[in-house]
């Protein structure tokens, strides 16, 4: 019964975490390109100084 | 990027969007970015590929002109994005958010029931069974909105929808639950009640998605085409200004390739035009001082000056957009498949719970218990196989088919386009290619080095039929010919030096049809004469529609000649001459005698009658107009896309129909069990899931519906 208490807090607040990970993704416009997302990691980005 | 440098400006940059229909690949998105990027007084470009566009921050007094030039230096064609261009908003984004509170609280909530299923009792059954309210009611709420909404909508105009049934469902399993939970009840719902949110917003997720994904590519089509003219200004030089902003009175330099803004008279210069997109008509039409010349036209020749007469609202073109505004009204009375059959459905089940109640509470098990399986029954049939029975389909079908080039507006134009059974085909555009293309006898007679020299030339060139002539000669593997002093001069031809000698493409003098001389010194002249010719497996195309049981004839607005000599060519009954309002007419006629017709067009004069039919397809190459009204856009040349198109939603309706045999099996084997009070919520969560992964697997088997 004591594990319970731990474990359940624990369980849903990773899930919660993971909510909210997914709902800052959504409104920072992740998804808003992903094709692009998607091509931007074989850029060559060599003569880049600074982001 | 080298935005920090500039940091200190960031309060005033302004944003600007350029559409570049270029890009497609992560290449593109550097050169385009970095190119932009170099501008001084550019603080960032940020590609978004999806949509094809760029948006760059930069300082005010940098005008759009200079970032179009930078681009153009990086080798991208851009334009700034007008107002009918922006991207229309997205039917998944609305979804994401409630489909993940939705699999969050369903995870959660079904971890906790499975220990309640395990054996869980008394204190901890409660506790659980709170932490799943908890958990469950906020996430439900939210979840269930895009249903409640829509059932709600629904309901206030007394009629009924799919959503009606699975809200009453959800309500009053959550509120049964509730009641069960204060009152330390042995089974809580809201595990069952999560579980079919998640399942019917994925498939309503699904169903955006597929929609979003051909919007996208039809959108980045109209993109590359937005319309505009370079326009001559009082000071003498030349400015692009966009469709919309041309006024009566302007004077528009349209250079050969280009096609018309605006109505309107020729102020200098003769051309010959090609109006096929408006008419259908194929024979390119001779027009000199004096003469008027329609929007939406192409000039083949040779550069002219155009003085606007009509513009935006008083071309021909606004009145074939008054005709598709009446005909696309006709099609929004189709009721989608997944919609009739609830229509059936909602009714049966509403019926089945109430009598449930009824019975048992006749047989005297008291009000809370006859309550609690009226609510089983609910539950259990909800529609949740019933709901992915048709997205999932159609979305695996739609898959397939944008494979193959072919892409599908949305899910009720593959159902509207298995049912058809008759198909009327444009000729210019639709059934030919729609642009001149050089006699393949002519092309297969060239000497090697006549075709190599040929190439060269045309190469330099960016004439209509110079371009044909190079796609052609590309095609067959030949390399051109190194020239020297290369000029191109407007109207007549290029000419150039190859091996010293003098060598030019030229119009011929007085040549009735269209047609280029290739001249070599020392050596007899080519002719070489180019006319539209039948799109590359026509005549299987049109057999494959006859064995599937539709009656392919054309109907073009070209003259009754040309129509015959194709009809003639394809075997098909032809009318020819025939008027937009003609064409419509034609539809409803076959449409009153009970067919279902197939409308393929391509051209601005088709847009009426590709709105009125029941379904519609037009060729990548088509007008906006066409490629706007059509359920159905296919790249490439061939015409098999049209056979293929419509076996592909046959398949899939014979796959959705499967799909409801298979819910309504899974029902008519779950209902007695719970009208007899047998269902607990652990039998109803497995039973949802599995029917709902026997139907997901069944779609997948239309992964290869458009071999």
């Amino acid at each position: 019964m004591n594990g319970i208490a731990f474990l359940i807090p624990i369980a849903l607040l990773l899930g919660l975490g993971g909510l909210g990970a997914f709902f800052w993704a959504l409104r920072r416009g992740q998804f808003e390109d992903l094709d692009g997302a998607a091509a931007r990691i074989l850029i060559d980005d060599e003569d880049d100084s600074a982001a | 990027m080298t935005a920090p440098a500039r940091r200190p400006d960031h309060g005033t940059t302004v944003s600007t969007v350029l559409v570049v229909p270029g890009m497609h690949c992560a290449g593109c998105m550097a050169k385009v970015e970095r190119g932009l990027s170099a501008l001084p007084g550019v603080a960032s470009a940020r590609v978004n590929l999806t949509a094809r566009q760029v948006q760059v921050e930069h300082e005010p007094q940098l005008g759009i002109p200079a970032l179009i030039e930078a681009l153009s230096l990086a080798g991208f064609a851009s334009q700034p994005r007008g107002q009918e261009l922006e991207a229309p908003p997205s039917a998944v984004k609305p979804l994401l958010a409630p489909l993940a509170v939705a699999a969050f609280a369903c995870m959660n909530v079904m971890l906790l029931s499975v220990s309640i299923w395990s054996g869980a009792n008394g204190t901890t059954r409660d506790l659980f069974h709170w932490i799943s309210a908890a958990i469950g009611v906020p996430a439900i709420a939210y979840a269930g909105r895009p249903f409640f909404v829509s059932a709600w909508g629904a309901v206030r105009r007394w009629s009924t929808n799919m959503d009606v049934p699975i809200s009453i469902g959800v309500i009053l399993a959550t509120g049964l639950s509730l009641w069960e939970t204060v009152n330390h009840g042995e089974e809580a719902w809201f595990d069952g009640t999560l579980m079919l949110l998640l399942f019917l917003l994925a498939g309503r997720a699904l169903d955006a998605a597929m929609r979003d994904r051909a919007r996208a590519g039809v959108d980045a089509l109209l993109r590359q085409a937005a319309p505009g003219a370079m326009v001559v200004t009082p000071g003498g030089g030349l400015d692009w200004l966009p469709a919309s902003d041309l006024v009566p009175g302007m004077t528009m330099r349209v250079a050969a390739g280009e096609r018309l803004a605006a109505d309107g008279e020729i102020l200098s210069g003769a051309s010959r035009f090609d109006q096929s997109l408006l008419t259908g008509e194929s024979a390119p039409v001779l027009a000199g001082t004096g003469d008027a010349v329609l929007a939406g036209t192409l000039n083949l020749e040779s550069p002219v000056d155009v003085r606007v007469g009509a513009a935006g609202q008083g071309t021909t073109l606004a009145e074939i957009a008054r005709l598709m505004d009446a005909a696309g009204q006709h099609r929004s009375a189709y009721v989608r498949i997944a919609d009739r059959a609830s229509r059936l459905y909602a009714p049966a089940v509403h019926t089945l719970a109430a009598l449930t109640f009824a019975g048992w509470m006749i047989a005297g098990a008291g009000l809370h218990q006859s309550l609690v399986y009226g609510i089983a029954v609910l539950i259990i049939t909800c529609p949740c196989a019933l709901g992915l029975a048709v997205p999932v389909a159609q979305v695996v079908a739609c898959g397939a088919l944008m494979k193959r080039g072919i892409m599908v507006k949305d899910g009720s134009a593959l159902e509207r386009l298995a049912t058809v059974d008759r198909a009327l085909l444009d000729k210019t555009g639709t059934l030919t290619m729609g642009r001149p293309l050089p006699d393949p006898a002519v092309i297969e007679a060239l000497p090697p080095e006549g075709a190599a020299v040929a190439l060269g030339l045309a190469s330099h060139s960016r004439h209509p039929l110079s371009r044909a002539l190079v796609e052609v000669l590309a095609a067959r593997g030949i390399v051109p010919a190194a020239l020297e002093q290369v000029r191109e001069e407007a109207g007549t031809g290029i000419a150039a030096l190859w091996n010293g000698k003098a060598v030019a493409l030229r119009r011929p003098e007085g040549a009735a049809t269209m047609a280029t001389l290739l001249d070599i010194a020392g050596a007899p002249a080519w002719l070489i004469p180019f006319a539209d010719r039948m799109r590359p497996g026509s005549s299987d195309a049109l057999a494959r529609m006859r064995a599937l049981g539709i009656e392919p004839a054309l109907l073009s607005g070209d003259n009754a000649a040309a129509v015959a000599e194709a009809a003639r060519a394809t075997g098909l009954n032809g009318r020819g001459e025939a008027s937009p309002a003609d064409k419509q007419a034609a539809i409803a006629r076959l449409q009153a005698e009970g067919h279902k017709v197939l409308m393929a067009g391509d051209g601005l004069n088709d847009g009426p009658a590709l709105a009125a039919a029941d379904a519609s397809i037009a060729p990548g190459t088509a007008s906006d107009v066409g490629r706007q009204a059509a359920d159905v856009v296919f790249l490439g040349d061939g015409l098999d896309a049209i056979p293929r198109a419509v076996v592909a939603a046959r398949r899939t309706m014979r796959v959705v129909r499967q799909n409801f045999a298979l819910a309504i099996g899974y029902n008519l084997l779950a209902v007695p069990l719970a009208m007899g009070g047998l269902v607990t919520p652990l039998l109803a969560a497995a039973a949802m899931s599995a029917s709902s992964l026997v139907v997901i697997a069944n779609s997948l088997r239309l992964a290869g519906a458009a071999r």
